[in-house]
């Protein structure tokens, strides 16, 4: 347990707040926490924070509350983890998610936290946590796809301070830096967390200064009661008392031969509380998927599905949490017992969004959105240069991968998008000046998004071609089970990978994989998969479903599963629509199902190599 | 005698103002704007300001213009049909738009995405690739390129758009792209990628040039048509046009390339900004322009305006250079609301706009906007001067009542209050983004507040940043004309270098710059502006290896004389702005992404206007006792009629100074000084 150390006496006075005031904080805070995401943008030297922004800020009240961010990193379990003391000045920093609480899920991302002191005592936290593109280990941008403990994906800190009263313990960050691939990166990502941290420590200090301690405290309490007022009615409007909702979705495989895991997610509400329950999950992975999600976070995810759509500009935190119980089995793929491996959490973080999706949208039409790009796959080619005037230089790269937005309850899910906030993919350009490789192809596949009255959006081709022998690494997932529709909507396609060799040869390979050797004139297909369809696809316009056949958002025969018929002109042939489309509805059920999820599990097992190219995933049980 | 005219077209009132040189006269003519053809309201404006100051069409000089045609083709939507070109493969590069989505972690539930600026359906690829090194991977296959451009033949297509991936390191597929292109699709004007932003990121590049062609076939007529009106109508002097970054460019070259036009009217308030700081006596300043449903700020050091390399139109950001001015979207006509659920108070981003506009105007609206908060508490005097605008108080009363009731506060007048303070946040918030997140102080500037509502706001704003005085310029359209007529002719060239320090000589930095200034020089003697009179700047872009965003860094000419040192001088340079802005510093090698050269010609010699001496006391221009609502009371405060104000009057706050088209509010505490060249200086009394 954290001792914090303030040299002012005496209590601060809170009191109430006037309404203008209170919404004056709550915009200084906004900026701060926007602030703080430039500072990192503008100096991170990484590809992952820099090009992706692969980043979470937070500024938290005293008591380690979170008043503003969007990832609702655990600063009381992180305080409770440490042992020592706390002082103004300090930077404490640590990537280890088992002393922590889970705040940080992975080796990868390096967490750091600042306390904020005004007039001698403690008004707040900023933290901030980035994912480093190499912290060490076996292989290269640390993430192994074959690990089975935490002890092969690299340097794993324990919570310590990075700095004493403004002093940089250099042994320290001597020695973590060389554990490491490239450890200019981590420097200046390590150096823009703590910067951005800093920065929104001097801006509450400063609001501070301007509306006096006690009101701004008093400003952070009312704060997150409004948030806490706000979701108790929200609450109470949406659920039933006492029905129980429930929703699985699916990660496809663990990297080492195991899968699908099932993730189960239900929900009661109680009076005022709602209890979100995992049982019935599927036991931690033995491979390195597991994402260990600690209760607040789980509180989070839910909270932000309910209230964003209520009142887009809230200012968002940690305020409703008490509204909310969580139940999480020890042993399941949510808390996997140290020193399980958890590299690969990325496809558990992103199925999160289709899992709240199923649940709540189930009472709530506008949160119904069919399954989206719901991960962050990863591509990683690493290397030396073997001629030129850079022979023997090492070269790195990891990517994020980007996919098919969900149908949604407004409008087709975009192409190729991203589902994470603000991510960005790597230019072409950037990527051929700075790496050696070429990029053949870059665009949307069509037909891959599900069909509906809102079409999803489309998946991504990239074509690498590699020009230096080296090794790559994938880590990507809905290559088995499906991206579903909703209301009548079907689902999108899954995603693949393949590599064409210069000798000819084709070879599909694992959606997650490292290691593979690539030669000079090996071109990698990196597939991603389409977003599910939201509504019936007979009911699209069949002029719209024509001009995306004109556009190659999708094809005359993917025009079909609209019950469109469109002539060698791109134009719509109405009559044989007409007939098509009654023919399609009198083959199907009056009634239109919820949700699509593509075959069942057993047939998708069954038919998988023939399908897929790829052996089937054995099922997890529990033991 | 040498007589130069600004004109700036707002969407209300066109704006013309005559200078003479020699003497600073000015002369000004107030027409209403005309949307259909702005030219005609322009040639209205221009022969009654001569026939005030008495003179022929004929001694007009020059004619120097803030556009906003350009701006709005793309708010409107209303700009020409694209065609693009791509690199196989790449079609979908704008469809695909980095993949990015805005807001927060459910964000993308809610988000519209824009459709594309060329349509997909209007876009093909073609065979060919260069790699970033520019060595031809495969040539260009010209067959294809015809058949290519032949599916576009008959979609309607009225600009075309060339961008191909690494043609910023080799344009020659574009130009030989441009070439068949004028056989296959006469007479459609084409815009290439390699022409318009030589610099790496085929999104960007692409978008920009995009853009480009979007809004060129406007602009063209709309250039075309004024240049042709003015000839017709005796005007013997050139017409020039207010770029985004604040310099002028001939018609020619406008029409050329129209996307560096995107911000010609915010550039044109900036630059008149500079003017009236600098006869004021101040050189570093914040401007601020709040209009009715958006407020731009910017930074100006030394007189010089900052320059940033985005331009930002809508939901559209394209790479061109311009004043570095971030929007705010709220303005007087934002919509103050409750949302239910949480009880707080929003202002913004909804706008009345002109129709219905605030509820005090009394042309329908009921929703309570921030003109109608400060009508409630009394900052808008209900009969301004010359009483020909009168205010319906017990409307905005009802409105702003409303906010008042969802929130329990016991008056309008307490409902109104938290609005102009919610909006003054929203303006520090904007203000803070060019200050204090670049690594300025916002204390060692002055505030120069224009635009409908910025003298209303702008008292509270120097408070809030603590950035005295705050100027308020004589006429807030005035001072976008002013600009226009007060700045000088600029043109810029810049390509993409992307090497380590390491890897490049000081000669070679020192060729590349000097190149690109011949370049831009050239485009300028072709303009008339001899090269005796051309004043070469020059910028690089540096960041540490690795990092995805630069730091202009401005390259001191001198410097070239040296090529040893220049390298060691730059880098220098570069680690003391990112220690400012960041606070700490990178061991890694240096890299320069990008190079600019601007050329400038002389800036005009126009002497300053001169108001009568007064002795202090303004008694003379007070028109009326008031009372004003502010602290949570109502308090006296005099009506003062700006025009009878002289130089040396000292208004003291509380008070509210009128003038046709804008209202000064002086804060208790406060008082507003005339300086002799028009300006009310703000500034907290002692």
């Amino acid at each position: 347990m954290a001792r914090i150390i303030e040299t002012a006496t005496g209590t601060i006075e809170k009191g109430e707040v006037d309404p203008v005031t209170l919404d004056l904080i709550e915009n200084g805070l906004r900026n701060a926490r926007y602030e703080m995401d430039e500072v990192l943008f503008r100096t991170a030297l990484s590809p992952g924070i820099r090009e992706q922004h692969d980043e979470f800020p937070l500024i938290a009240d005293p008591d380690g509350k979170m008043v503003v961010g969007q990832f609702g990193l655990s600063i009381p379990d992180f305080l409770d983890g440490f042992d020592g003391t706390i002082e103004e000045g300090d930077v404490l920093l640590t990537s280890d998610p088992y002393a922590c609480g889970a705040a940080i899920s992975h080796a990868n991302d390096w967490l750091v936290v600042v306390p904020i002191f005004h007039e001698g005592r403690v008004v707040g936290w900023s933290a901030m946590f980035g994912h480093m593109s190499d912290v060490g280990g076996k292989t290269p941008s640390s993430m192994p796809t074959d690990a089975l403990t935490i002890y092969e994906e690299g340097v794993v800190i324990p919570p310590f301070t990075l700095y004493k009263k403004g002093e940089l313990n250099e042994d320290a960050l001597r020695i973590i830096l060389n554990q490491v691939r490239k450890p200019d990166w981590n420097r200046a990502d390590l150096n823009g967390l703590v910067a951005a941290c800093r920065t929104a420590a001097r801006r509450v200090a400063e609001m501070c200064d301007r509306f006096g301690t006690g009101t701004y405290l008093s400003a952070l309490d009312a704060l997150l009661q409004r948030n806490y007022d706000a979701m108790k009615v929200l609450l109470s409007m949406v659920f039933e008392e006492g029905r129980t909702l429930s929703f699985t979705d699916y990660i496809c495989d663990d990297g080492v031969g195991n899968g699908p895991y099932e993730l189960k997610l239900s929900l009661t509400r109680t009076g005022d509380k709602v209890h979100l329950d995992f049982t019935g999950s599927s036991p931690q992975a033995a491979g390195p998927i597991n994402y260990y999600i600690n209760e607040n976070l789980t509180r989070m995810f839910f909270g932000i599905y309910m209230i964003t759509v209520a009142d887009p500009q809230i200012l968002w935190n940690d305020g409703f949490y008490p509204l909310v119980d969580v139940t999480i089995p020890d042993g399941s793929y949510w808390k996997p017992e140290h020193p399980a491996s958890l590299n690969g959490r990325n496809h558990g973080i992103g199925r999160v969004f289709d899992l709240f999706g199923g649940l709540l949208g189930q009472t709530n039409p506008a949160l119904l959105n069919a399954a989206g790009f719901s991960s962050s796959p990863h591509f990683m080619y690493s290397g030396h240069y073997s001629s030129g005037e850079r022979k023997g230089e090492w070269f790195q790269l990891y990517s994020i991968g980007f996919g098919g937005i969900p149908g949604r309850p407004m409008g087709d899910g975009p192409d190729g998008h991203s589902l994470w906030p603000s991510f960005t993919n790597i230019p072409c350009e950037y990527l051929e000046s700075y790496y050696p490789l070429r990029i053949e192809k870059w665009e949307t596949i069509a037909d891959t998004g599900g069909p509906g009255l809102h079409r999803g959006g489309n998946g991504v081709d990239v074509a690498y071609i590699f020009e230096e022998p080296g090794t790559i690494a994938i880590h990507d997932d809905r290559w088995l089970t499906y991206p579903w529709g909703v209301n009548g909507g079907h689902p999108g396609a899954r995603g693949t990978k393949w590599i064409e060799r210069a000798d000819g040869t084709r070879s599909v390979l694992p959606s997650k994989c490292h290691d593979v050797p690539v030669r000079p004139g090996d071109v990698l297909h990196f597939v991603t998969w389409g977003g599910g369809g939201w509504g019936d696809p007979l009911e699209r316009d069949p002029e719209l479903v024509a001009l995306e056949v004109r556009r190659g958002l999708v094809t005359t025969k993917g025009a079909e599963r609209y019950g469109v018929c469109v002539a060698e002109d791109g134009t719509v042939d109405a009559e044989a629509t007409e007939t098509l489309r009654d023919q399609m509805r009198a083959d199907r059920p009056a009634e239109l199902p919820v949700f699509d999820m593509g075959p069942p599990i057993e047939e998708l097992l069954a038919r998988c190599e023939e399908e897929t190219g790829l052996p089937a995933p054995k099922r997890p049980v529990w033991v | 005698m040498s007589y130069r005219l600004g004109v700036d077209v707002g969407g209300t009132f066109t704006d013309v103002l005559l200078v003479e040189e020699g003497s600073g006269s000015t002369w000004r003519a107030k027409t209403a704007s005309t949307p259909a053809d702005q030219a005609v309201g322009v040639l209205n404006g221009i022969g009654k300001v001569c026939a005030e100051a008495g003179i022929e069409l004929a001694e007009v000089a020059q004619v120097l213009h803030g556009t906003t045609v350009a701006t709005n083709a793309i708010l409107e939507g209303k700009g020409a049909t694209v065609g693009l070109v791509t690199t196989k493969g790449f079609r979908q590069v704008l469809q695909i738009a980095r993949s990015f989505v805005p807001g927060g972690l459910a964000g993308w539930i809610i988000w519209p995405k824009p459709e594309p600026l060329a349509a997909l359906e209007n876009t093909v690829e073609v065979d060919e690739r260069i790699a970033s090194d520019g060595a031809v991977v495969r040539e260009l296959d010209e067959a294809d390129v015809r058949a290519q451009l032949e599916k576009l033949r008959g979609n309607g297509i009225e600009a075309l758009a060339v961008s191909l991936i690494n043609s910023f390191a080799d344009p020659a597929h574009e130009r030989r792209i441009a070439e068949i292109a004028a056989e296959v699709l006469p007479g459609v004007p084409i815009s290439l990628s390699s022409d318009v932003l030589p610099e790496l990121r085929e999104y960007e590049r692409t978008l920009t040039t995009v853009a480009n062609g979007y809004v060129q076939p406007q602009v063209k007529r709309y250039v075309q048509s004024l240049a042709g009106n003015l000839a017709d109508g005796g005007v013997a002097g050139e017409l020039a046009i207010l770029r985004s970054d604040g310099g002028l460019s001939s018609a020619g070259n406008a029409i050329d390339s129209p996307v560096t036009l995107l911000l010609s009217g915010p550039a044109g308030g900036v630059t008149g900004a500079v003017w009236v700081a600098e006869q004021a006596g101040y050189r570093d300043l914040i401007t601020f322009d709040m209009g009715g449903t958006s407020t731009d700020v910017g930074l100006v050091q030394g007189l010089t305006p900052k320059i940033g390399r985005e331009t930002k139109v809508g939901d559209l950001v394209v790479r061109s250079s311009s004043v570095d001015v971030r929007t705010v979207g709220a303005g007087g006509g934002s919509i103050a609301h409750v949302p239910e659920l949480t009880r707080a108070l929003r202002v913004g981003p909804q706008s009345a706009g002109a129709d219905p506009g605030p509820a005090a105007y009394g042309k329908g609206g009921t929703e309570p906007t921030v003109t109608d908060a400060n009508v409630v508490l009394g900052h808008l005097p209900t009969t301004l001067a010359g009483g020909e605008i009168t205010l319906d108080v017990e409307a905005a009363r009802a409105a702003v009542g409303k906010v008042a009731e969802a929130m329990g506060l016991d008056s309008p007048e307490a409902a109104a209050a938290g609005i102009v303070d919610i909006v003054n946040e929203n303006m520090l918030g904007g203000l803070r983004l060019v200050s204090v997140q670049q690594g300025f102080d916002p204390r060692d500037f002055a505030l120069v507040a224009f635009g409908g509502a910025g003298p209303l706001h702008a008292n509270a704003l120097g408070k809030l940043t603590g950035a005295w005085p705050v100027i308020v310029p004589p006429g807030p359209g005035l001072l976008c004309a002013l600009g226009d007529a007060t700045t000088s002719r600029r043109d810029e060239s810049a390509r993409t270098v992307l090497r380590r320090f390491g890897e490049l000589t000081g000669e070679d930095l020192a060729a590349i710059l000097r190149d690109l200034a011949a370049d831009a020089g050239r485009r300028l003697a072709e303009q008339g502006l001899a090269a005796a009179d051309q004043t070469v700047g020059y910028q690089v872009d540096v960041r540490y290896h690795g990092q995805g965003f630069e730091i202009p860094v401005d390259v001191d000419p001198s410097w070239l004389d040296a090529p040893d040192s220049v390298l060691a001088t730059l880098g220098k340079r570069f680690d003391a702005e990112h220690d400012r802005l960041f606070s700490f510093l990178l061991t890694v090698d240096h890299e320069i992404v990008n190079a600019r050269a601007t050329v400038t010609g002389p800036k005009p010699d126009v002497a300053p206007v001169t108001l009568p001496e007064g002795d202090g006391d303004p008694a003379g221009a007070l028109v009326q006792d008031h009372r004003i609502y502010v602290g949570g009371e109502y308090v006296p405060a005099g009506v003062y009629d700006r025009a009878k104000l002289r130089a040396g009057d000292v208004v003291r706050g509380p008070a509210i100074v009128t003038e046709m088209d804008s209202t000064t509010l002086v804060l208790p505490g406060h008082a507003a000084t005339v300086h002799a060249a028009g300006s009310l200086l703000i500034t907290p009394e002692a």
